[in-house]
């Protein structure tokens, strides 16, 4: 990744810089595809982040609810109202404004998961591969275990495990284990990765003539490895981000993820679910499309960027 | 060959041994191994019996050890939820998840494989395009919204199949089979669909992605070269070599099949393992959790190991006979 | 004068690439008599593969024949629809690759992969495609072939495997086979065997070899007439002994002269300086131009064609005369 011809020259920081300026920008001005995954995605990222201020109704306000409003259809929809753009759901609330708040908190779990994920799997992944031989073969064992289960399982599982050490635990508590558990699924990947980029390192001249010196192996593995490393991990990241927000909405599905006082598009979803066989359809349908134009826009975000940073396909 | 069975055998017995351990401390020290065991509505008399019993002052690997035989002939307790030996019930709910799993599997190898070849036969065309485009939608629906969408389409909208429950079961020496009535058959189709539509996807860009590879090899070139015809180049060999290592990949997927069929349960209220697996999550059914940790990884564990041994019957360059000469 | 087996006229072909179309072969021109033993030789990117390739109907896409003819017993082949050109590749005209590890399938028997070639061209039961699978791996200098014909690619050896190849090749009982670079990937010791064996099959068989390689000394042993390649184009050919012993085009000569001999003295290795230019940067005139000592302004600016001189045919504007003891 580093653009150094030297390979024994300490690579940068900047060299993360060095590649968004060129190849990887000149091709995403031409992938239209891409440039429209972006702008999607960031439509989200707005409307969820700053969802008070764009939101029509504030559905949590529990003053503002009239069940008089309730189960209304789409304003196009004969019976509905422009003033509840996308209809209202049992008690009164806003479809669309209960979606951009629903978005919000899909998006922060799944981006708290992979950031956590990332910590966990680089710095195991670092000490494997720096100091190598049985703390790297135990890691890797792990690792090989961990695949070899599917992620939802480890989820389910580590949810159960905290609903039942903590059967009464405050909301905050809830979020906590949440995302435990959805980082707890991703992280072998970055392990995997930043361990093979580490043992590449590690045998290069600059690392052992820095050892030779003294200096610290916590400090060769920050300043030299790390940066390094960073590209296949981002890429690694844009794959997870869109998996860690597809398992948040399946455990909230489930009724095992976020408390029901902070609903998720997931619990959206499964709220709406109980009024499909009488019609109306909207509440569970606005969540799903909105859940899946999502993850669509990530992953192909993710797609092309891979691509993009590909050097065989250049 | 002997010695390779032999190792994996040792690492299945490890990895089993870790599970165990795990369900183990769940199962003790997460809640209360007693009323795991006995319900919650046994007397005081019978608790202190069964404190004494288990030996709860027992030494830590006396403990463990006990609870490791108990749990490899099935014995797990009593679920605190529904106050039934957690091995009936899982006995009871076994058969529908497997039927469930296998038949959403042949339907992700019965097209998986085809879509995938034609894709990578047609490079190029505007079909194979389309085709993979598909694919990227697969990737990114979850399970439960593809499972909601057919619901939709197929039992709201258009009411031709059922949603709900498994239908009409044939019950013969405790195995429950669905697939021996229509009623029973219609009711599998969609939670089948549902959950297979991600290994579906998967499969399919996993054969085109080892076709294309294979297509590209000097043995494919020297085959054309001596004028076998398209059906033996595509079928005969390149077909061969892509499905060797897809069967391995395929059979682990087996695995991961049944673990999503949690999802697909709570979908469509499929009286299976998973829907029970749930329950016991959102209950904190320690017992339940622990027994049903421990299946799934002994399935796991023979799953991998049947595709070891299945990649020894299919490569002959693993066995190894003799030098080359 | 017998008619020639292969006749290959102004054959060019090219590559189509978004920045412009390359010229990877320019107007080659020759042809192979019935049983007879051409050597194709040149620097790697020269054109000998690419040539083998089209002649087999094998280019790579983008690739493609833009224009000349390739004739096959007096019958144009290089326009033949794919069905019809399969049943060519393999009955009229085999081939040999360079890695016999990669040329045979890993999961299929030796036999299996013989069977099914004898099947597709001759018309055969299984038992007698089996029992012709056994003569033609006798023939190939396999030892104890009614064993060894269950036996897969990974359970022979190198040299073992390529006689394997060619024994494929043969299973069609084609009249032309297109050879290239058959000993590249095999021990020294084996070379020769490898070398030897295609001969003799060839000569039983009366098959034609269009026999590719870099190696002088191959050619040498085995060939009858020899076609020197540089860039995309034939500067030079004519008989072995001719073209070794008096080479008339310079390119020719530096080759020749390049190669150590075992009773000289030297302290260095003769070279040719610079190097064959690359596809997209193909000088004007004659290709050789900016590294042949002999250059005159004609070089420059006109191509030279095939031109008789003495016993072999150069292209070249001043070709050598002098004979060049060896």
């Amino acid at each position: 990744m580093a653009v150094d011809a030297n390979p024994n020259a300490t690579p940068s920081a900047s060299a993360l810089r060095g590649f968004f300026d060129g190849d990887v920008w000149h091709s995403f001005r031409s992938s239209p595809v891409a440039m429209l995954a972006a702008a999607v995605t960031l439509v989200c990222f707005v409307c969820a982040l700053f969802a008070e201020v764009v939101a029509p109704h504030n559905p949590f306000d529990l003053a503002t609810l009239e069940l008089m409003d309730s189960l209304k259809p789409p304003a196009w929809i004969s019976g509905g109202e422009p003033k509840f753009l996308l209809g209202t759901d049992g008690q009164g609330r806003d479809i669309l404004s209960a979606l951009m708040y629903g978005a919000r908190i899909s998006l922060l779990v799944g981006l708290a998961s992979v950031l956590l994920s990332i910590v966990i799997g680089v710095s195991l992944g670092l000490l494997a591969g720096f100091l190598g031989g049985r703390t790297d073969a135990f890691v890797m064992r792990i690792c090989d275990v961990m695949l070899s289960f599917p992620s939802i399982l480890v989820a389910l599982m580590i949810s159960g495990v905290g609903r039942s050490l903590f059967p009464n635990a405050p909301d905050a508590l809830a979020f906590v284990v949440l995302v435990l558990a959805i980082s707890l699924t991703g992280w072998v990947q970055y392990a995997r990765t930043v361990r093979g980029s580490t043992l590449v390192e590690r045998n290069k001249e600059y690392v052992q003539a820095a050892r030779v010196i003294g200096v610290g192996s916590f400090r060769i593995m920050r300043r030299h490895v790390l940066p390094n490393v960073l590209g296949p991990v981002l890429v690694l990241a844009t794959i997870q981000i869109a998996s860690a927000i597809i398992t948040e909405a399946t455990l909230s599905f489930l009724g095992v993820g976020v408390p029901v006082t902070s609903p998720s598009l997931g619990t959206l979803i499964r709220n709406g679910n109980d009024y499909l066989f009488s019609g109306e359809w909207w509440i569970t349908a606005w969540p799903s499309l909105t859940l899946v134009l999502i993850t669509l826009s990530v992953n192909l975000l993710g797609d092309w960027l891979r691509d993009a940073l590909n050097p065989r396909l250049r | 060959m002997l010695v390779f069975i032999l190792r994996r055998l040792a690492q299945a017995v490890v990895v089993m041994l870790s599970v165990a351990f795990i369900a183990f401390m769940l199962f003790q020290y997460v809640g209360d191994p007693v009323t795991n065991l006995l319900g919650q509505d046994a007397t005081e008399e019978q608790r202190t019996a069964l404190r004494k019993d288990l030996g709860l002052d027992q030494p830590f690997p006396v403990q463990f050890a006990r609870f490791a035989v108990n749990a490899v002939q099935g014995e797990f307790g009593i679920s605190l939820r529904q106050g039934r030996k957690v091995s009936s019930l899982i006995v009871e709910r076994f058969p529908a998840t497997l039927e469930l799993a296998l038949v959403a599997g042949m339907i992700a190898l019965g097209f998986g494989i085809p879509l995938g070849v034609y894709a990578a036969l047609r490079r190029g065309k505007a079909s194979a395009q389309l085709l993979m485009t598909g694919t990227l939608f697969g990737v990114s629906l979850p399970n439960f919204v593809i499972g909601i969408v057919l619901i939709w389409v197929f039992a709201v909208e258009l009411k031709w199949l059922p949603s709900f429950g498994r239908g009409e079961v044939v019950d013969f020496g405790g195995w429950t089979s669905g697939l021996l009535t229509r009623d029973g058959l219609l009711h599998l189709i969609l939670p089948a669909v549902t959950l297979s539509a991600f290994q579906l996807t998967l499969i399919m860009r996993l054969v085109r992605a080892e076709m294309l590879e294979v297509l590209r090899t000097d043995y494919i070139r020297f085959a054309r070269a001596r004028g076998l015809t398209n059906r033996s180049v595509y079928f005969g060999h390149a077909l061969k070599n892509t499905l060797v290592p897809v069967i391995t990949i395929t059979g682990l997927q087996l695995g991961s099949l049944i673990a999503f069929a949690i999802i697909t349960e709570q979908v469509f209220q499929w009286p299976g393992m998973g829907l029970l697996f749930i329950q016991a999550v959102q209950f904190a059914d320690i017992p339940v959790m622990a027994a049903y940790l421990c299946l799934i990884s002994l399935i796991f564990v023979v799953i991998n190991l049947g595709v070891d041994l299945l990649y020894f019957a299919v490569d002959p360059r693993l066995r190894v006979e003799g030098k080359a000469h | 004068m017998t008619a020639p087996l292969l006749e290959v006229s102004h054959l060019r072909v090219e590559f189509p690439t978004r920045r412009g179309t390359l010229l990877a072969l320019d107007d080659i021109s020759f042809a192979i008599a019935p049983g007879e033993i051409l050597g194709v030789v040149g620097e790697s990117g020269a054109g000998k593969s690419l040539t083998g390739a089209a002649i087999i109907g094998l280019l790579d896409p983008p690739g493609r024949i833009a224009a000349g003819e390739i004739k096959l017993a007096g019958r144009r082949i290089d326009n033949l629809p794919y069905e019809q050109m399969r049943r060519v590749r393999g009955r009229e005209i085999g081939a040999v690759f360079q890695d016999p590890l990669t040329s045979l399938n890993p999961l299929y028997t030796v036999g299996h992969q013989l069977v099914e070639t004898i099947t597709t061209h001759l018309d055969l039961t299984a038992a007698q495609a089996r029992k012709r699978a056994i003569e033609l791996l006798a023939s190939t200098g396999i030892p104890a072939p009614e064993a060894r014909i269950d036996h897969f690619p990974h359970q022979f050896s190198g040299g073992m495997r390529q006689r394997v190849v060619i024994a494929l090749a043969l299973a069609g009982e084609p009249k032309l086979i297109v050879a290239d670079e058959p000993t590249t990937a095999l021990d020294v010791s084996i070379q020769a065997q490898i070398i030897a064996l295609l001969r003799k099959v060839c000569k039983d068989q009366g098959a034609a070899v269009m026999l590719v390689t870099h190696d002088m000394g191959v050619i040498a042993e085995t060939c009858d007439r020899v076609a020197v390649m540089y860039a995309g184009r034939i500067v030079e050919i004519g008989p072995v002994a001719d073209v070794i012993h008096r080479p008339a085009h310079p390119y020719t000569v530096g080759l020749m002269g390049s190669i150590p001999a075992m009773d000289e003295d030297r302290e260095r290795l003769l070279q040719i300086d610079g190097s064959m230019p690359r596809l997209t940067a193909i000088p004007p005139g004659c290709a050789f131009n900016p590294r042949c000592g002999r250059v005159v302004e004609r070089c420059r600016v006109e191509r030279p064609d095939l031109a008789s001189v003495g016993a072999t045919s150069a292209a070249c504007w001043r070709p050598v005369t002098v004979e060049v003891v060896r």
